[in-house]
């Protein structure tokens, strides 16, 4: 009889380090790692081949906490250097770290590059809408007018839209979460493990000390229903007390519609993750909650879609010459062209 | 026709022309059917920043000089014995360049009143024809009339067929020179293989030039140069680029290393990513990058991986990749910074030489944050060199700096290439479990040499984190503590300070162990500086070379040497780096001699310079 070995099942708490956690109290980035460290466990890769791999911020702290192998680099980088690991290292199931200055301003154009590229990782853009570490000035995802140490006039920055930002650079996976809702963060976690492909998964969080409630109309209860819109394959757009609201494709314009006042869930837009076009309008729903007549925020998988990685195809061409024409040192070095002094 | 055949011993041609005239292929087919000969050579490209700045004028002329020889030698040469000008400006550009009596093989036909004007000429005085060419012994053909007569049955438009007029002056110096055109041949098939009427326009005209040559009873005399006296073996023309991409790929399949290039295209160092990315049978992950940053940071992330990570530059890519190779230095990785140097400051002098990056080598990043640095001297030097900065990479753990130069990337030399059994073994030792008595791991536990251990992504049982941030002694942890953070300062000094004890001692070039001048050089003023001291030493002076590979550390006995004479001076193609270094760490008061010009310095301006000391 052969002796059957089974890899020890792992737990949360495996994935905790004997390093003290070192943010704020009360700051979003306790839930985001809870999730984090929830969710490893669970998607069937060893320990020892997850990577993560972060930038500088508040959010780029993430690896020390985090009992897999793990790089605290530099600012802007991670997604350069986390290239490199994948393209090197195809087993390994990598993971950014990154935040909204680290990820969007100075590491912004390495984000986009990787991308387009389509290296099978998964980037995690904690935004806060402010620079955290650095004690608060605005960064490229704060709204505009918004008054900090470096703005005493309010920001004339026009903010970037990450998720569209992520749609430009012809990303493969495309999400929203939030650092409140840890179910729903938990499922994204592990639809990005499980997208073959760069998943760029934007979670909102919470900076309590330098940007406190900027999200607080889709976290908090009393608010959420109306603000939130759930994306679900397959589903219509729904959202309000009891799903008594849904938007409806007027032409390329979404609009909200009362389910109450006539409209029937088919009359509704479906979500389909599959659909480009459909996505490029859902990524542009980024009303201001504070204005008149704006559209609820959507969360969860906006666009979904297969393309080959980067590493895979590197690999293939790599077989494809060694197979043509195996690796000779000495004939390399001979060259074509060799004369003889006697 | 009876013709007489002188034996020569060196000759010096200069090919000139403008950016679309095709010289640089012409002088490196020349080179390549010198070289099969077995005759030394030594080769120097000199091309304009522009990839075509308008035709005909001075910015716009390209050229490559080649000297061979049948003694051995070391550099291009300072003046031409003959100078092939395809246009007034080539000629303009370069005559000062030629010596007295001198040949001119001139293309008339670039010699029209258009030419004359963009080349500076008063449209009245052509030089081919107002006598002031009378020390030289010209020759005046048209080039592009004879190719187009050549080429008058093959269907191609008269653009196309010019472009052929490179193939016939090739041709008539194969005549001159006693050549076989079959090389070129051969070349030329595999080079428009596919394009029938180009190959054919091509071959065409090599051969009118030849036979212009040879049926034309004008040219009375040719020449031949013998085969040189160098050691022994089989050899093979090499250019320095080549030689870096030929050194990785023999150091990653020693070491059993895959090697990762993470490269963003630059001048001079483009090539290397050229050639590595053509060796994917070896295994070579090659990866153009976004931005010079992206490139080493990829190259970063790959070492961490378990490759050999490698990133190509020239000085303003460094200092872009400077915030990165102080991240390296932290994480105490494997990594090789390859920077072939040109002009700066800024953009500077993309195409031309210059040895301007050493202290940006030594001091560019912020903190403390030493790294080794080691030069080439010569393309076929570059081999070697780039094969021990991978070794010291790998067995130290250190981010490892390479300086060449675009002198360097783009010479040719011959090269007697080294069997792979011949190459020393690189020793690779990577962590992969705790070992007897280990309770915990501590990552930045050292050894003998001060070097930690590697430790790879998908070891089980070894899961850590490692960073920028300053690290606690042995741990790794993040720590703050001031004690430690002098502690990891002094450490990584000295680890990088204790490579002094694992690499050769430094050796003279030649001359006497003591004197009167001892010239300390580094990386490409290596063959003016040796023929120069050569020359003064047959004159009976007492002088010696000695060149340096290991920029940092210094070899243990470099101190001892520089005491040994009553002047050290130092020639650097830049405005004195190495120079304050010597005088900062060995307290010699070193003499400079600086040329900071973009072009490399010459025999005799050295002969004369050395001279002042003797």
């Amino acid at each position: 009889m052969s002796e059957v070995t089974t890899a020890p099942v792992l737990t949360a708490k495996d994935f905790v380090t004997d390093q003290e956690v070192r943010w704020c109290p009360g700051c979003g980035d306790y839930s985001i790692l809870a999730q984090v460290q929830k969710v490893m466990p669970t998607i069937g890769v060893p320990k020892e081949n997850i990577v993560i791999v972060s930038g500088i911020g508040c959010s780029s702290r993430f690896p020390y906490y985090m009992n897999t192998y793990g790089m605290h680099s530099i600012h802007g980088r991670a997604t350069a250097i986390a290239s490199g690991l994948k393209a090197a290292r195809p087993e390994l199931s990598v993971w950014v770290v990154t935040g909204d200055g680290d990820g969007l301003s100075i590491g912004g154009n390495h984000t986009i590059h990787l991308l387009r590229r389509n290296f099978d990782l998964n980037v995690l853009l904690f935004n806060n809408q402010i620079y955290g570490l650095t004690k608060g000035q605005y960064s490229p995802t704060s709204e505009e007018n918004k008054v900090t140490k470096s703005t005493p006039f309010g920001s004339i920055d026009h903010p970037f839209n990450p998720l569209a930002l992520a749609l430009g650079a012809d990303a493969t996976f495309v999400a929203r979460s939030m650092d409140r809702d840890p179910k729903h963060l938990q499922n994204m976690l592990t639809r990005s493990h499980q997208h073959k492909g760069a998943s760029f998964l934007e979670i909102y969080q919470n900076c309590n000390i330098f940007n406190d409630g900027t999200f607080e109309t889709f976290t908090e209860k009393s608010t959420k229903a109306e603000q939130v819109l759930f994306l679900e394959q397959g589903k219509p757009l729904l959202f309000g007390a009891g799903n008594n609201k849904g938007i409806k494709l007027d032409g390329f314009t979404p609009k909200v519609v009362n389910l109450e006042e006539g409209y029937s869930a088919d009359d509704l837009w479906i979500h389909d993750e599959k659909d480009i076009y459909k996505a490029q309008i859902l990524v542009r729903i980024f009303d201001d909650p504070k204005t008149e007549g704006h559209l609820p925020r959507p969360f969860g998988v906006f666009y979904e879609t297969d393309r080959k990685c980067y590493e895979e195809v590197m690999e293939q061409q790599i077989a494809a010459a060694k197979a043509k024409k195996p690796a000779d040192l000495d004939k390399l070095l001979r060259g074509n062209e060799v004369w003889t002094i006697n | 026709m009876m013709r007489k055949e002188v034996v020569l011993s060196d000759v010096v041609i200069k090919f000139a022309g403008d950016s679309g005239d095709g010289m640089q292929l012409t002088g490196s087919q020349f080179t390549n059917s010198t070289a099969l000969l077995g005759i030394d050579l030594a080769t120097f490209p000199d091309f304009p920043a522009e990839i075509r700045a308008p035709q005909g004028t001075i910015p716009g002329v390209s050229g490559y000089q080649l000297r061979f020889s049948s003694n051995p030698i070391f550099t291009p040469g300072d003046l031409c014995d003959v100078l092939v000008a395809m246009n007034a400006a080539a000629l303009k550009t370069n005559l000062s360049q030629l010596k007295k009596g001198g040949k001119i093989i001139a293309n008339s036909d670039g010699f029209d009143a258009k030419n004359l004007r963009l080349a500076n000429y008063s449209e009245a005085v052509n030089p081919l024809e107002d006598g002031s060419l009378d020390n030289y012994e010209l020759i005046k053909m048209d080039v592009t009339k004879m190719t187009r007569e050549a080429l008058k049955d093959v269907a191609l438009g008269m653009k196309e067929k010019d472009r052929a007029k490179n193939m016939f002056v090739l041709g008539f110096l194969y005549f001159m020179y006693n050549r076989s055109l079959d090389n070129s041949i051969e070349f030329l098939k595999v080079k428009f293989g596919k394009k029938d009427e180009i190959l054919n326009s091509n071959i065409k005209a090599l051969q009118a030039g030849y036979n212009y040559g040879d049926t034309t009873e004008t040219f009375t005399t040719t020449y031949s140069v013998a085969s040189a006296k160098m050691e022994p073996g089989e050899y093979r023309s090499i250019m320095g680029n080549q030689s870096i991409a030929f050194g990785l790929i023999a150091a990653s399949q020693k070491s059993g290393l895959q090697l990762f290039l993470g490269s963003y295209p630059i001048t001079p160092a483009t090539d290397i990513l050229h050639d590595l990315a053509k060796y994917k049978n070896f295994g070579i992950k090659t990866f153009q990058a976004e931005d010079e940053i992206a490139a080493i940071t990829s190259a970063i992330g790959a070492s961490y991986g378990g490759s050999m990570g490698v990133t190509t530059t020239s000085g303003p890519g460094m200092a872009l990749k400077s915030e990165a190779m102080g991240l390296a230095v932290m994480l105490e990785i494997p990594l090789l910074i390859i920077n072939i140097q040109r002009g700066g400051p800024s953009t500077g002098l993309p195409t031309k030489t210059e040895q301007s990056d050493l202290m940006q080598a030594y001091y560019g990043r912020n903190g403390e944050c030493p790294m080794p640095i080691i030069s080439a001297s010569t393309p076929s030097d570059c081999f070697n060199a780039v094969y021990e900065a991978f070794k010291i990479s790998v067995q130290h753990m250190t981010p490892v700096i390479f300086l060449s130069d675009g002198y360097i990337a783009n010479g040719a030399e011959p090269w007697r290439f080294p069997k792979s059994e011949d190459l020393s073994s690189i020793e690779v030792k990577v962590k992969t479990s705790l070992e007897d008595g280990e309770e915990k791991l501590l990552p930045y536990k050292r050894d003998e040499k001060m070097v930690r251990s590697w430790i790879i992504p998908g070891t089980e049982g070894l899961e850590h984190r490692i960073g920028g941030l300053e690290k606690e002694n042995l741990t790794g942890n993040i720590s703050y503590n001031t004690d430690n953070h002098q502690l990891m300062v002094k450490i990584r000094q000295a680890k990088v300070d204790r490579i002094a004890e694992y690499i050769p001692l430094q050796t003279l070039d030649s001359g006497p162990i003591k004197g009167d001048l001892l010239v300390l050089g580094w990386g490409s003023t290596y063959g003016s500086i040796k023929s120069a001291v050569a020359d003064l030493q047959s004159q009976g002076k007492s002088v010696a070379h000695a060149h340096l590979r290991h920029l940092r550390p210094f070899p243990k006995n470099l101190g001892e040497i520089l005491k040994n004479y009553d002047t050290v001076l130092v020639p650097e193609i830049n405005n004195g780096q190495l120079i304050r270094i010597i005088r900062d760490v060995y307290f010699v008061d070193a003499k400079g001699y600086n040329k900071i010009m973009g072009i490399p310095m010459t025999k005799t301006e050295l002969v004369e310079e050395f001279g002042k000391y003797l």
